[in-house]
C-alpha cells in the first residue's frame, strides 16, 4: 500500500476508502446503537415506542382538525410516514452533532471523515427496521381498508428508503462540517429538523394545498418523494410524477452539494474540532 | 535497494493565530468579515518548518526536542490527521498512529466491547482483534471485569486496558506520542519490551518522548527538533548528547510590568547550575520596597506542571528584607537534589509574615529538567512516584 500526503488532495466520494475501512464504519454504528439502549429498561422498544406516541398524538389531533388521510385509516397514514421521517431527523440531528461528539477521535486518528455521518444514517436505519415491523402489523391489521399492492411495495418501499438514506446522508454531512466550523449549527439543526416536519407531507396530504404553486414549493423538500412512493403502496393513490421529479432532484442536488463541502472541508476538521 | 518506507520531502505546517481571542469561528463573525475587515490581528505561525528525512524500513526513531518544538504536529501530519500546508509525504507501508492510548473508549460499553471498538478505531481488523482477544486481555490483567461497564473501572484500570490493545497493534509503521508516560512503571517496562518486540519483527517505529532514556535504549536513530525545524539528525547517543548540552535547561525571567503601590517584586531571574543529580536552582530577585514597610522574608514554591507542589524553599526564616525607597537585589540558592526530568513552575512570594502577603507571583518561572538524576537509568521516571529521587545506596 503506497499514498502520499499532500496539502490538497483532490476532490472526490473517496467510496474506495470507505470500503477499506468498512470495519470501522461498522463498529461506530454499532457502538451508537449500544449506547443508544444501554441502562435503559424497556431498550430497543423505544425505536417503536417513540412513532408509535407520535402517531397517537398527531392521528388523534388529525382527527380532531379533520385533516384528510388520503383513504386509509388515520393512524397508518401518520405512522408509515413517521415511521421514514424519523429516520431523517434522527440521522440528521446525529449527524450533526456527529464531528462534535467524535471530536476525541478526529484529533487522534486518521480515517475517512464521512464514515461518520455515514455511521449516523445506518443507526437511525436500525431504529427504522424496528419501527417497520410493526408497520408491517398495521398493514394487516388494517387490511380491509387499504388498497395493498405486494409488487408496489416490494419495489417502492427499498426505493424510498433509499431516497430518504441518501438525502438524510447528504443533507446531515453538509450540516456536520458546518457544525465543526460554525457552532451555529448545533442550535440550527434541531429547529431546521422541526420546522421540516411540518413542511412535510407527515401528517398531512400533500393534496390538502388548493393553491396551486404550494405543491411544487413542498416538493422541494426530498422527504416529499420517499414518503409518498412509501404511502402509494397501500394507499391506492396515483402519484403526480412531476412532483416527485422535483424532490428526487432536490434529494440528488443535497446529497451532492452536501457532500462537496463535506470532501472539501475535512482536511481541517482536526483543527477545528 | 529498497525504497524508504516514508519520504519526508520538504513540509511545513502553517497555523493561523488570530489574537482576538476567538476560538471558534461563529456564523456571525463570518457573515461580518465579508463586510469589513476583522478588528483582530492575525499572525502566520510555522509549527514546522521545511522538514524533509527518510524512514528505512525497520528502522526505529526518535523524536526529540522541547515543549512547542513541533514534535506532535509532525506526528499528526504523518498519520494524515491533519494535512501539511506545503511539502509532501509518500507512505509505503500501513500505518498506525497510537497519539494517545484508548482512543474512542466509550464509559457505557464493556471491557470487552471497548476493546473491540478502540482495535477497529486503530486500524485493526476484527479477525485480528479476536485472535489476540485472550492475549490482550492476559496483557491487561483485567479479566474479572470483562463484562462490566468501563465506567465501573479505576482510571489505572482503563490505562492498563488501553495500552494492551495499542500493544498489540502490528503495523509496518507505527507512530507513537508521549503515550507511555501515563502508566506505571511496571506496565511502562512491559510496554517497552513489547515496543522492542515488533521494532525486532521489522517493523518501522517513530517515537515521540521526552524520556532520553526510551528513545537512547529503544531508538538507533534520533532527530532534535528546535522550533519546527530538524536541528541536528544521528545516532541517538549523538543527538541526545547534543540535546543535553545545547542550553537544555531554560532559564527564564519575568519582570513586574504595573506600577504597584506596596513591596513587591519587580524582576525575577533563574539559572540554574550543577550537574545532575546536584543541581542548584538560583533565583536572582530584585525587590521594590516601600517606606513604610514592615521587615519581611521571601519563600520560593516549586511545583510540577501540573500543579502538583514539590517543595517550599525559604532561604532566611527570620524577616530580613528592611524598608527602603530602592529597590534591593536577593539571590537565593536551592538544592534540587534528585529532581526527575519535567517542566517545573516557580512561585515567588513576600510578606512580613506567613499570614500575611505583599506580593505573591504565581508560576511567574518556568523551567525545565530533562536530565535523569540516575545517569545510567534505563527506564522513565513518572511523577506518580514522585518528583524527587532520593540518593540511595546498600549497605
Amino acid at each position: 500500500m503506497e499514498y502520499e500526503i499532500k496539502p490538497h488532495q483532490k476532490l472526490n466520494l473517496g467510496l474506495k476508502e470507505i470500503w477499506q475501512f468498512r470495519e470501522m464504519l461498522f463498529f461506530f454504528t454499532w457502538r451508537d446503537i449500544k449506547v443508544k439502549y444501554k441502562q435503559t429498561v424497556l431498550g430497543f422498544l423505544w425505536a417503536i415506542l417513540q412513532p408509535l406516541l407520535l402517531m397517537t398524538i398527531f392521528s388523534l389531533a388529525g382527527k380532531a382538525l379533520k385533516i384528510p388521510s388520503e383513504s386509509i385509516p388515520h393512524p397508518l397514514f401518520t405512522y408509515s410516514a413517521l415511521t421514514l421521517w424519523m429516520i431523517f431527523s434522527t440521522g440528521l440531528n446525529n449527524a450533526g452533532n456527529s464531528m462534535i461528539s467524535n471530536a476525541n477521535i478526529i484529533r487522534k486518528i486518521y480515517f475517512p471523515r464521512l464514515i461518520i455521518p455515514i455511521s449516523s444514517v445506518f443507526t437511525a436505519l436500525f431504529d427504522f427496521l424496528m419501527a417497520f415491523i410493526i408497520l408491517i402489523g398495521m398493514l394487516v391489521f388494517y387490511h380491509n381498508n387499504i388498497t395493498f399492492e405486494l409488487g408496489k411495495f416490494l419495489l417502492l418501499v427499498p426505493v424510498s428508503i433509499l431516497i430518504t438514506a441518501v438525502s438524510t446522508f447528504g443533507v446531515g454531512s453538509l450540516l456536520a462540517a458546518l457544525t465543526i466550523k460554525y457552532r451555529d449549527f448545533r442550535y440550527v439543526t434541531p429547529f431546521l429538523v422541526q420546522v421540516l416536519m411540518f413542511v412535510t407531507p407527515v401528517i398531512y396530504p400533500i393534496s390538502m394545498f388548493q393553491f396551486p404553486g404550494a405543491k411544487y414549493v413542498l416538493a422541494i423538500n426530498p422527504m416529499y418523494s420517499a414518503i409518498e412512493l412509501f404511502r402509494s403502496t397501500f394507499n391506492g393513490q396515483i402519484l403526480e410524477l412531476r412532483l416527485i421529479a422535483i424532490s428526487l432532484f432536490f434529494a440528488i442536488l443535497f446529497f451532492i452539494a452536501g457532500i462537496y463541502y463535506f470532501r472539501k472541508t475535512e482536511a481541517f476538521f482536526a483543527d477545528l474540532a | 535497494m529498497m525504497k524508504p518506507i516514508l519520504e519526508i520531502k520538504n513540509i511545513s505546517k502553517k497555523f493561523r493565530i488570530s489574537h482576538n481571542g476567538q476560538a471558534y469561528v461563529s456564523m456571525r463573525d463570518a457573515i461580518s468579515s465579508v463586510f469589513k475587515k476583522s478588528e483582530g490581528t492575525k499572525e502566520d505561525f510555522y509549527a514546522l518548518k521545511d522538514i524533509s528525512f527518510n524512514v528505512e524500513q525497520g528502522e526505529c526513531i526518535g523524536i526529540i526536542g522541547k515543549n512547542g518544538a513541533g514534535k506532535s504536529t509532525l506526528l499528526k501530519v504523518l498519520s494524515r490527521i491533519t494535512p501539511p500546508t506545503t511539502g509532501s509525504i509518500i507512505s509505503r507501508g500501513r500505518m498506525a498512529s497510537l497519539l494517545e492510548v484508548g482512543t474512542g473508549f466509550h464509559p457505557e460499553l464493556t471491557g470487552r466491547e471497548n476493546v473491540y471498538l478502540n482495535g477497529s478505531i486503530l486500524g485493526m481488523s476484527r479477525k485480528e482483534i479476536q485472535n489476540k482477544f485472550d492475549e490482550i486481555i492476559d496483557f491487561s490483567g483485567t479479566e474479572k471485569f470483562l463484562d462490566t461497564p468501563l465506567k465501573f473501572y479505576s482510571s489505572g484500570m482503563q490505562l492498563r486496558l488501553a495500552f494492551s490493545v495499542a500493544a498489540f497493534l502490528e503495523p509496518e509503521i507505527m507512530v507513537i506520542d508521549e503515550v507511555l508516560a501515563v502508566g506505571d512503571a511496571e506496565f511502562q517496562k512491559k510496554c517497552m519490551g513489547k515496543m522492542e518486540d515488533i521494532n525486532k519483527h521489522g517493523r518501522t517505529i517513530l517515537f515521540v518522548s521526552h524520556d532520553l532514556n526510551a528513545v537512547q535504549n529503544l531508538c538507533k536513530k534520533a532527530i532534535l527538533l528546535k522550533d519546527g525545524q530538524i536541528a541536528m539528525t544521528g545516532s541517538s547517543q549523538e543527538v541526545i548528547t547534543h540535546y543535553l548540552h545545547s542550553g537544555s535547561i531554560a532559564s527564564t525571567s519575568w519582570a513586574q510590568k504595573k506600577e504597584l503601590s506596596h513591596p513587591h517584586f519587580s524582576k525575577i531571574d533563574v539559572e540554574i547550575k550543577g550537574k545532575q543529580p546536584y543541581l542548584k536552582l538560583v533565583v536572582h530577585s530584585e525587590i521594590k520596597c516601600m517606606p513604610e514597610m514592615a521587615a519581611s522574608f521571601i519563600s520560593y514554591d516549586i511545583f510540577s506542571k501540573l500543579g502538583t507542589p514539590v517543595g517550599q524553599a525559604i532561604p532566611n526564616l527570620e524577616p530580613f528584607i528592611k524598608s527602603g525607597g530602592a529597590a534591593i537585589h536577593l539571590s537565593a540558592e536551592i538544592d534540587m537534589n534528585g529532581f526527575i526530568p519535567g517542566d517545573y513552575y516557580l512561585d515567588a512570594w513576600l510578606g512580613p509574615h506567613f499570614s500575611e502577603t505583599y506580593d505573591w507571583q504565581k508560576e511567574c518561572i518556568e523551567f525545565s529538567i530533562i536530565e535523569s538524576p540516575q545517569k545510567t537509568r534505563t527506564y522513565q521516571h513518572y511523577p506518580a512516584h514522585g518528583f524527587i529521587v532520593p540518593e540511595s545506596r546498600l549497605i
